[in-house]
């Protein structure tokens, strides 16, 4: 068995910069060695641990959906050591991905089924890969009907603006563009906080309509009861936490809720899951 | 049960032929910051021969195997250099080793350790190359101290569970009962091959009934299996269970089962190098979000992580008891005399109001 500590190397493709406050930027990479790409081989919800060396790791959601190919893709928020030295890096600079590592959303369960997408501020990351999977020609017929209720603080703070003003033109796809507040009067989507738009526009819940959630903490605080007013089940929420780690494979042991880790169980669970343990996220 | 007499004039003789096959690690007097005498368990160098009159060590043997600090991965720096910023596995010697003087309790918590280590879906394998590689050579105890409470915890004075040889200390000899065959080969790299007579292995039982007689504190943990994690994490009791915690970390750093680390980076010029270092639940940085955030900031929470992870959390998970051997490590060295067996036994005995 290979030794799970050692990251693949790869080089930085391309960095773009995510946000208007530039606090977020999208780095693209490639793998040097042909062969760790297909091992690298993941589902829309997992995540991976960006390795610089001589800095550290950070866990990341994996941004890029397995149907793209030949690149990975991450959406990383300058805030610590890590992050920050990332985001002075380059083009063609070489460092390292560990992964992938975590559960997936529960992508044989949800087929056949409607999903709806809710997303908050920067944890739109695995959610972009979750849409781009399911809008993948091979896979669209899988699935139901799909809503995307997406907000951030303001228009230049959404991720992934173009593609979300195409999947807006699309009918195989309803979205829900939010902003908290905006002094743009061209803005022609939604002006209001998430919950608020779930409340409004959220498909009202049936035994085969599924909703994935990722924000946050505040953002799912409110989104739930949201949900559950509009009927949804524990088992019908479906969410990806966050917690701090290191190891990533479950070993290190500061990521536990309960007796789940959310690096190794996760960081896909269930409300209903969730609900069984001390939620010390 | 194959039992070896070891008379204690042949001791240092055979040790010393065992270091031609062996790395050897054991119960040694050092002094610690404060010129205190203590015993800890290290590498012996070519002239150090294990104490086998040692009292117990302050810190468990874990870092015979798991060290503070750990070398993992290296890497050069230098864009001249061809691999530069490709990150190498450490090269560390992994030769055969024998941990000799070990108590059957600490050797029975590695087993527990090795339980988080070794899994069906990764392999750890610093931990398995060095646990893998060693040969635990236990000393039984006849006189348990105050603090023993190892036969509450699934470990007895005289446990087997973990260890390839268990020394049984017999007056002028050892009476050694070989349990698996990396033991035997222990033994025989030492020649310690005079088989014990008949009546030897009577003479261990005898030993081991009076030993596990002498274990005072008795703590229960029948219950903790049939009340939920919920049940016992929202209990009212753990406010005052806490109240006296300093954040000082020491139970989990003298702790034989706790095995939670850090990874950091350290950079000396071009060169970098990635390592762990025993971290703990006990200090707030441990769980410390990048946003500020920290799922668990206050103390309650922290000692409340620790119980609930030995005494709860790896029951469920593993169904093989408690992540706690009773060493009693963490009840004479904490500081402000927070005691494990009260709280396994409030957690015990607690009932949820319905």
């Amino acid at each position: 068995m290979e030794n799970p500590y050692m990251p693949y190397p790869v080089r930085i493709d391309d960095i773009e910069i995510a946000t208007e406050d530039k606090s977020l930027k999208t780095f693209k990479f490639v793998f040097l060695n042909k062969e760790d790409e297909e091992k690298f081989a993941h589902k829309a919800g997992q995540f991976a641990e960006l390795s610089i060396p001589g800095q550290g790791e950070i866990p990341i959601g994996i941004a890029s959906s397995p149907t793209e190919k030949g690149f990975v893709k991450f959406t990383v928020f300058k805030t610590g050591v890590v992050t920050s030295y990332l985001h002075n890096m380059k083009v063609g600079d070489i460092m390292g991905i560990r992964g992938p590592l975590g559960n997936w959303y529960p992508w044989d369960k949800l087929e056949g089924k409607n999903v709806v997408i809710i997303g908050g501020g920067f944890a739109f990351t695995t959610l972009r890969a979750s849409i781009v999977y399911m809008l993948d020609p091979a896979n669209r017929s899988k699935f139901g009907k799909i809503d995307v209720v997406y907000g951030a603080r303001s228009p230049g703070m959404l991720l992934y603006r173009d593609e979300l003003y195409e999947w807006e033109k699309r009918d195989d796809i309803n979205m829900h563009i939010t902003v908290d507040s905006t002094n743009d009067p061209s803005w022609k989507y939604n002006v209001g906080f998430v919950p608020t738009v779930v409340g409004q526009k959220a498909p009202k819940a049936d035994p085969d309509t599924f909703a994935i959630v990722c924000g946050p903490p505040i953002m799912i605080k409110f989104t739930q009861p949201a949900l559950e007013s509009l009927g949804y089940g524990q088992n019908q929420i479906i969410m990806s936490l966050e917690n701090r780690m290191k190891c990533g494979i479950g070993m290190c042991g500061r990521c536990n809720i309960g007796k789940e880790l959310v690096c190794k169980d996760g960081p896909v669970f269930t409300l209903e899951e969730l609900n069984k343990t001390p939620r010390e996220y | 049960m194959k039992v070896i007499k070891i008379d204690k004039t042949e001791w240092t003789g055979g040790i010393d032929k065992s270091r031609a096959k062996y790395l050897l690690f054991g119960p040694v007097k050092d002094k610690d910051v404060q010129n205190n005498e203590r015993y800890i368990f290290k590498q012996l160098s070519a002239d150090q021969f294990p104490d086998m009159e040692a009292s117990d060590t302050v810190l468990s043997p874990k870092g015979t195997v798991f060290p503070q600090t750990e070398k993992m991965l290296q890497v050069s720096l230098d864009p001249s250099v061809p691999d530069h910023h490709i990150m190498k596995r450490v090269d560390t010697d992994y030769s055969p080793r024998a941990v000799i003087g070990i108590r059957p309790f600490d050797a029975k918590a590695l087993t527990l350790v090795n339980l988080n280590f070794d899994t069906k879906d990764y392999r750890d394998p610093y931990w398995c190359d060095a646990y893998q590689a060693t040969t635990f050579v236990g000393l039984a105890v006849n006189k348990p101290s105050q603090f023993d409470f190892s036969t509450s915890m699934g470990s007895s004075p005289f446990g087997e569970e973990g260890l390839d040889v268990l020394l049984v200390d017999n007056g002028s000899e050892f009476l050694a009962k070989v349990i698996t065959d990396k033991g035997q080969s222990f033994l025989d790299a030492a020649g310690f091959n005079k088989s014990a007579d008949e009546s030897s292995a009577q003479k261990i039982e005898e030993l081991k009934a009076a030993a596990e007689k002498a274990v005072a504190a008795k703590v229960g943990t029948d219950n903790l299996t049939k009340r939920t994690i919920l049940e016992l994490h929202e209990a009212p009791f753990w406010n005052d269970i806490a109240f006296a915690y300093i954040n000082c970390g020491t139970c989990t750093f003298v702790c034989p089962t706790c095995w939670c680390f850090d990874i950091q980076d350290e950079t000396k010029g071009k060169s970098s190098t990635r390592f762990r270092n025993w971290d703990s639940c006990m200090f707030p940085l441990f769980t410390l979000h990048g946003s500020g955030h920290n799922p668990r900031g206050e103390k309650v929470q922290r000692v409340r992580q620790r119980f609930m992870h030995k005494l709860k959390y790896f029951l469920d998970k593993y169904d093989k008891g408690t992540m706690c051997v009773g060493c009693g490590r963490c009840v004479q060295s904490c500081p402000v005399n927070i005691d494990i067996r009260e709280v396994c036994n409030i957690m015990n005995n607690y009932e949820p109001k319905k």
